[in-house]
């Protein structure tokens, strides 16, 4: 049974009288422990089935399931809880809170749990290790590189140990070297700590970190499952 | 939870929209405890005034002194009643009191005349009073026309300074001491002899009767026996319920209006509240999208946001308490309503008022910011996000 499946889902938006058809029956299984580059051109839809997965958008019609958990048929009550110890989601725009410390918003999902204050220390501390950050603890963002904002934001998406990681355009906003740091990070995520990972993005460098590589195109599937030449 | 950290910081990343919002809180909050201040400190002084352990005989049907007329043999009557205290000298402890009002020009613009209590007292009065002590001078002495002030006139009239002379009912009479009464209207008085006050006045009648009780318990049986006397047709109050009802309409009045106006007030501090918590939502539509994907619940969101407005208030509800402590023991004057009489008092600023205003705050705060909280609980992520 695969992590990740979209069964038969539609996805429509409106806008003003006009409606825009994003998904039509779309199917997509994805396997634990994978990691998945989705591609394709502006408006294909890739931010909106990585909302359907994270249960931050609905399906017009059709299911989708995550570990075996309806997400689509989640309360929104259901769903936050859900979402906070099973999805760790990292946006193009890094979107860590401006008034709280690398540390605090590292810490912020562990505030959901019932961890101890010293377990969640003691989990702060590995996840900022993992990204290599440990000494930027106590920094705010604007005193820290866009690359340290986006590994901070990928400790946060990872301290709650999440079920997958959903990445929109997560080296959008950074230079080469920096994007190199946080793919390498990202690889090592999947391969050491066996981390489920799907990443949007529209660079095709970027996409061959990737095990697996999926093209949307105008919302079909063109899927070109095949084995990315960095991991073989 | 989200923690408090967070709003704590966002609302001093902008020092500007917070303080005026504050400022705005503050003011209020200060006019507020003003106004209650105003009206704290005129009941004190009223009820300050009476004491239980006395009771005041009035002529029946009188709601005031003023409209009361006792003669010389109620008084007697009075005097031997049983539950009559007696003093260390042996004598009942019994203060018949003559009660005129004297026009006086005020210090301070001496075209502005005030109505002043002139109270004639038998030797009496300065031991059923006992919260009269003498702070300078020596009381009048007896068969001469002098007269000694409270202590809430000195400033305020001229000419009212210990060896001057006051000028009324067509006579000179001079200043030998000053008094204190706790605080009590009868600071705003000017006590002389009855034997000098009365035929200068209203001849041989008395306006009130004031006697101690031997056994204060006992009020309700002593007011039975004086109103039934058919000797005499005589209303008896205890002193302290006197007084305290002569404060509530104006207190109440005053209580009003400091609800109405701050009420006033208040709609523009929440609406300021208001505006500032929309701006701020508005700018940090992202941060609650990434909250809300984090999985805190809608909710808690709301919580956090009222915790910021809230805040905000508290900290306006601190500075409308700043504004408003210098006013605590101003001296101000109204006149009485029920005996149209001057009586100055103080504003009283206490920490249970001080309580009230910084509680009255935190509701404004509250209150003003449920609406954007709602609104941010409200966001859509993807929306927020986007
Ligand atoms: N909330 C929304 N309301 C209306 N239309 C929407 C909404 N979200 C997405 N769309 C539309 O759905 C389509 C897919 O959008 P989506 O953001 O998923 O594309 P994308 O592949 O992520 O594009 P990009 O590479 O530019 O990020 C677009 O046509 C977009 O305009
Ligand atoms: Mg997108």
């Amino acid at each position: 049974m695969a992590l990740v499946e979209i069964r038969d889902v539609d996805k429509s938006f409106q806008r003003d009288t006009q409606r825009i058809d994003v998904f039509t029956g779309l199917t997509l299984d994805i396997d634990a422990g994978s990691f998945t580059a989705l591609m394709g051109p502006s408006g294909s839809g890739k931010s909106t089935l990585l909302n359907l997965i994270a249960g931050l958008d609905k399906p017009t019609r059709g299911t989708v399931r995550v570990g075996g958990a309806e997400v689509s048929a989640m309360s929104p009550g259901q769903l936050a809880a859900w979402r906070s110890s099973n999805i760790g989601f990292v946006f193009q725009s890094f979107n860590l809170l401006p008034v709280l410390t690398a540390y605090q918003n590292v810490e912020l999902p562990l505030l959901l749990t019932r961890l101890s204050g010293r377990e969640r220390n003691e989990r702060v501390k590995i996840a900022l290790d993992v990204v290599g950050l440990a000494d930027r603890a106590d920094h705010y963002p604007r005193q820290l590189s866009g690359g340290q904002e986006q590994r901070t934001a990928i400790a946060r998406a990872i301290v709650a140990d999440p079920t997958v990681m959903l990445l929109d355009e997560p080296t959008g906003q950074l230079d080469a070297k920096s994007s190199q740091e946080v793919l390498t990070l990202l690889q090592r995520l999947n391969n050491e700590f066996n981390k489920t990972i799907i990443i949007v993005t529209h660079d095709a460098h970027a996409a061959e970190r990737a095990k697996t590589i999926l093209h949307l195109e105008k919302g079909d599937l063109i899927e070109k499952p095949r084995v990315a030449a960095a991991a073989r | 939870m989200i923690p408090i950290a967070y709003n704590v910081r966002s609302v001093v990343q902008r020092p500007v929209s917070t303080a005026l919002t504050a400022l705005g809180v503050g003011l209020v909050v200060a006019v507020f405890i003003g106004m209650l201040a105003l009206a704290n400190g005129f009941s004190a002084a009223l009820a300050k005034t009476g004491s239980s352990r006395n009771v005041l005989v009035l002529r029946k049907g009188a709601d005031s002194e003023l409209s009361s007329g006792l003669g010389r043999d109620v008084s007697s009557i009075v005097a031997a009643d049983p539950h009559v205290a007696t003093g260390a000298d042996g004598r009942p402890l019994v203060s018949p009191e003559v009660y005129v009002l004297i026009p006086l020009a005020k210090s301070f613009d001496t075209t502005q005349i005030a109505n002043v209590v002139a109270r004639g007292i038998s030797d009496q009065a300065w031991q059923v009073r006992n919260n009269v002590t003498v702070t300078a001078g020596q009381k009048p002495t007896s068969g001469r026309p002098e007269v000694c002030v409270g202590s809430r006139l000195t400033k305020r009239f001229p000419h009212t300074g210990i060896g001057q002379t006051l000028h009324f009912a067509g006579r000179d009479w001079s200043v030998t001491c000053h008094f204190t009464a706790a605080g009590s209207a009868f600071e705003s008085e000017i006590w002389g002899e009855n034997e000098q006050f009365m035929p200068v006045f209203r001849g041989e009648v008395f306006q009130s009767i004031t006697f101690r009780l031997k056994d204060p318990g006992s009020f309700a049986e002593a007011q039975r026996a004086l109103q039934a006397d058919k000797r005499m047709t005589v209303d008896a109050h205890r002193e302290s319920e006197f007084y305290a009802q002569q404060s509530q309409l104006l207190g109440r009045i005053l209580s009003f209006l400091a609800v109405m106006i701050t009420g006033i007030m208040a709609v523009g501090a929440v609406f300021g509240a208001i505006n500032t918590m929309y701006a701020a939502i508005a700018s940090r539509a992202p941060e609650i999208g990434v909250l809300l994907t984090l999985g805190f619940r809608p909710w808690t969101v709301l919580v956090s946001f009222l915790a910021e407005s809230a805040f905000i208030a508290a900290i306006g509800g601190l500075l409308g308490c700043l504004f408003s402590l210098p006013l605590n023991g101003i001296v101000t004057s109204t006149t009485n309503w029920s005996s149209f009489s001057e009586i100055a008092f103080s504003f009283r600023v206490t920490p249970a008022l001080l309580l009230v205003g910084l509680v009255f705050a935190v509701v404004m705060g509250i209150v003003g910011g449920f609406f954007p909280a709602l609104r941010a609980a409200r966001l859509q992520v993807v929306q927020a996000l986007r």
